[in-house]
């Protein structure tokens, strides 16, 4: 062999087992793996869990240490202050308790002045204070509404800030690259799919999975519960939206799609795991959340806070799971906070018809190009 | 030692390049004068040519070339011509197929038009090329082996682009051109269908598939386990005994009392090669068309076991409350 070609060779291996180490180090884990089962024995429906990257996530998902009670007794938030629109029939300890609390879940940094007017708190002059408000409705909503999906655990601020005034993994309508279109060619926005994707995993699967299920409401079942054809209409492209959201599913919670179902038959209720229920209710709560809350706040919240087709930032599984089966590991912050488990003040305050949304109309602007699923 | 290891041919045979044999019934012979490539040599024979293009094999060409523009060109066209992200985003990017409701009519160019063109045009490189090993083969006088097992991929080709698609009428339960994007979708082709495992024409394409690895390692092992005899050298084969030929069919007797023939092994191979594209394609063609859900119609027909249920009874709550999402 030629002495010249013989180093070519090596070193095309060379290069070749290096690319390879990356991708390997990139993309894969290292083990030891940690396999938990849970469904029944040889249908793999399990937890894989990798201790170096448990530890990382334990670490992320740990609960700050809540503030001392405050006392029940004395004046009323509501009778001390001006403009306390929702959380009145606290205590004025428990109110500024729970305001120095949310200081530190969502605007550690920027402090009161981020919501406030600090030469008047009363003030609504902030678009801030709107949202949060807002946002001190919706907390109660669903810990008092949708138990189904947050059980006895709840949420809090927290559970979705994380000490960001912006929580992290919200999501916007998705129109796709802008394409100088001559109407010949088709381009990435006609499908919604086939491009490298964050949103589900990088797989070429629809890039905004969130549109059509957690905002409009898509049938996101395309199995049919009969064996021979005739009551499925559903299409293959379809299916092909379904695993777009399920693959975000299943990233946002650190879970493969066994913590739910037996991959058989993944429609099959009865072979199931119960979270699968839990996970429905989360599917309709989002949906409720984002039409009847964020959405809400659509004319509150300046340009820069806008989607590229003006749309409110919107609440998916991530924003508040983080990667976790659990929020939290589950860990209750609620019990610290019950003025946050039920519409608190007029009682019920926290029903859209005593909500005026700011700037009057709800009406959004429905860009033509947004993405629709193929029926 | 590592001798038999090497993955490159070692020896290389130079005598005077060889046009082949005279071929008579046939107007266009052969063009471009033989010569050698050391390299080429390393992995096969390294004599290139003489090279027999033809009318179909043109055809076949041009026909696939505009097929790979119309796909490459709408795939860059979905990034905005960022040749950039087009590489980036190669492995990602696709043609579609038209959506749903357009059913078998020509849908406009950009909503599955194109699609449909560079189908057109992929379908009949293909086929020109088939026709072109077909007839290249008769001419040699050889039998059509080769195009046979060609034709057994193009089945599962035409059945999943083209034939599925009519019998279902719609070209959207077609297949994407795209890298990522085709195995996407042949996923969700599974999960729309109830799992594709418990078709059994899909089990059978995969025991062959299976199957033809092992017979092409079995074979494959043999030969070049017998190469240090010379098992290569064909003529040698024929007239000796003791050869190594010989040799390998004792040693699969020794170890599994039976041996394939020196001409059967080809056939066993040949057979599972065709029989894992030829069941495949009746395994889709029956998918959607003939079954809905191939888990349901396993348990129908008692292929697929039931197990306890370890959590109790899990129901599903749009029975029970609001809309089947």
């Amino acid at each position: 062999m030629i002495p010249g070609m013989k180093l070519g060779l090596g070193l095309l291996g060379a290069v070749g087992a290096t690319l390879l180490g990356v991708a390997m180090i990139s993309e894969f884990q290292a083990p030891p793996l940690e396999v938990v089962q849970r469904g029944f024995r040889g249908v793999a429906m399990e937890v894989n869990y990798n201790e170096k990257q448990l530890a990382t996530y334990l670490a992320e998902n740990k609960v700050p240490a809540s503030l001392p009670q405050a006392p029940a007794a004395g004046a009323k938030a509501g009778a001390v202050y001006k403009n306390v629109q929702v959380l009145g029939d606290l205590s004025v300890g428990q109110f500024t308790r729970l305001m120095v609390s949310i200081t530190n879940w969502v605007s550690p940094k920027q402090g009161c002045a981020y919501c406030h007017n600090t030469a008047n708190m009363a003030e609504d002059n902030l678009y801030t204070k709107i949202v949060s408000r807002r946002m001190f409705q919706m907390t109660q909503y669903i810990n008092a509404d949708w138990q189904q999906h947050v059980q006895g655990t709840g949420v809090t601020c927290y559970t979705c800030h994380r000490g960001n005034p912006v929580p992290k993994n919200i999501w916007f309508t998705d129109p796709g690259p802008r394409t100088s279109g001559s109407g010949m060619i088709s381009a990435g926005a006609a499908t919604g799919q086939n491009l490298a994707a964050k949103s589900v995993n990088y797989a070429s699967l629809p890039y905004d999975p969130f549109t059509p299920f957690l905002e409009n409401d898509h049938s996101i079942r395309v199995q049919g519960d009969e064996a021979l054809p005739g009551s499925n209409r559903h299409s293959i492209k379809e299916a092909e939206w379904t695993f777009a959201l399920m693959n975000y599913f299943s990233n946002s919670l650190g879970v493969n799609c066994t913590y739910c179902h037996n991959s058989r038959a993944f429609s099959d209720w009865s072979q199931s795991s119960p979270a699968k229920v839990v996970a429905w209710h989360g599917i309709n709560m989002t949906r409720n959340l984002n039409n009847d809350y964020l959405k809400s706040l659509t004319n509150a919240w300046p340009a820069n806070r806008l989607g590229a087709t003006g749309d409110s930032p919107k609440l998916a599984c991530a924003t508040c799971h983080q990667g976790v089966y659990k929020p939290l590991y589950g860990v209750s912050m609620l019990k610290d906070f019950p003025e946050l488990a039920h519409p608190g003040g007029a009682g019920l305050a926290y029903l859209n018809a005593s909500w005026t949304p700011p700037g009057g109309s709800l009406e959004q602007a429905k860009p033509a190009d947004q993405p629709k699923i193929s029926q | 030692m590592a001798e038999y290891q090497n993955l490159f041919t070692r020896v290389q045979v130079r005598g005077p390049v060889y046009a082949g044999v005279p071929v008579t019934g046939t107007s266009w012979t052969r063009s471009g004068k033989p010569f050698y490539i050391h390299i080429f040599g390393k992995l096969g024979d390294a004599q290139v040519g003489p090279l027999y293009l033809g009318i179909t094999g043109i055809a076949s060409l041009v026909c696939g070339f505009i097929a790979f523009e119309i796909i490459g060109l709408n795939m860059w066209a979905s990034v905005n011509w960022d040749p950039v992200q087009f590489v980036r985003q190669l492995f990602w990017l696709a043609l579609e197929p038209p959506a749903p409701s357009y059913g078998l009519r020509f849908p406009p160019l950009a909503q599955g038009g194109w699609w449909l063109m560079a189908g057109f045009f992929l379908t009949a490189s293909i086929l020109l090329w088939w026709t072109r090993i077909y007839l290249r083969a008769k001419v040699l006088g050889l039998g059509n082996h080769v195009a046979w097992a060609f034709a057994s991929a193009i089945w599962l080709y035409l059945v999943l682009g083209f034939i599925r698609p009519l019998l279902m009428g719609s070209w959207s339960e077609a297949v994407p051109f795209g890298i990522f994007p085709h195995l996407d979708w042949t996923a969700a082709f599974s999960l729309r269908y109830g799992n594709l495992f418990y078709n059994p024409f899909h089990m059978l394409s995969i025991v062959f598939l299976y199957g033809s690895t092992l017979l092409f390692a079995m074979h494959g092992a043999t030969v070049l386990a017998i190469s240090r005899f010379g098992a290569e050298r064909e003529l040698e084969q024929i007239i000796d005994r003791g050869t190594a030929f010989e040799r390998g069919t004792l040693f699969w007797r020794w170890t599994m009392g039976w041996a394939a023939s020196a001409e059967s092994i080809h056939r066993w191979a040949w057979w599972f090669a065709i029989l894992t594209p030829l069941t495949g394609g009746i395994g889709i063609l029956l998918t959607g068309t003939v079954v809905d859900n191939w888990f349901l119609w396993g348990v129908k027909h008692g292929i697929a076991p039931s197990y306890p249920a370890v959590w109790g009874q899990v129901v599903d709550p749009a029975l029970t409350q609001g809309a089947i999402r």
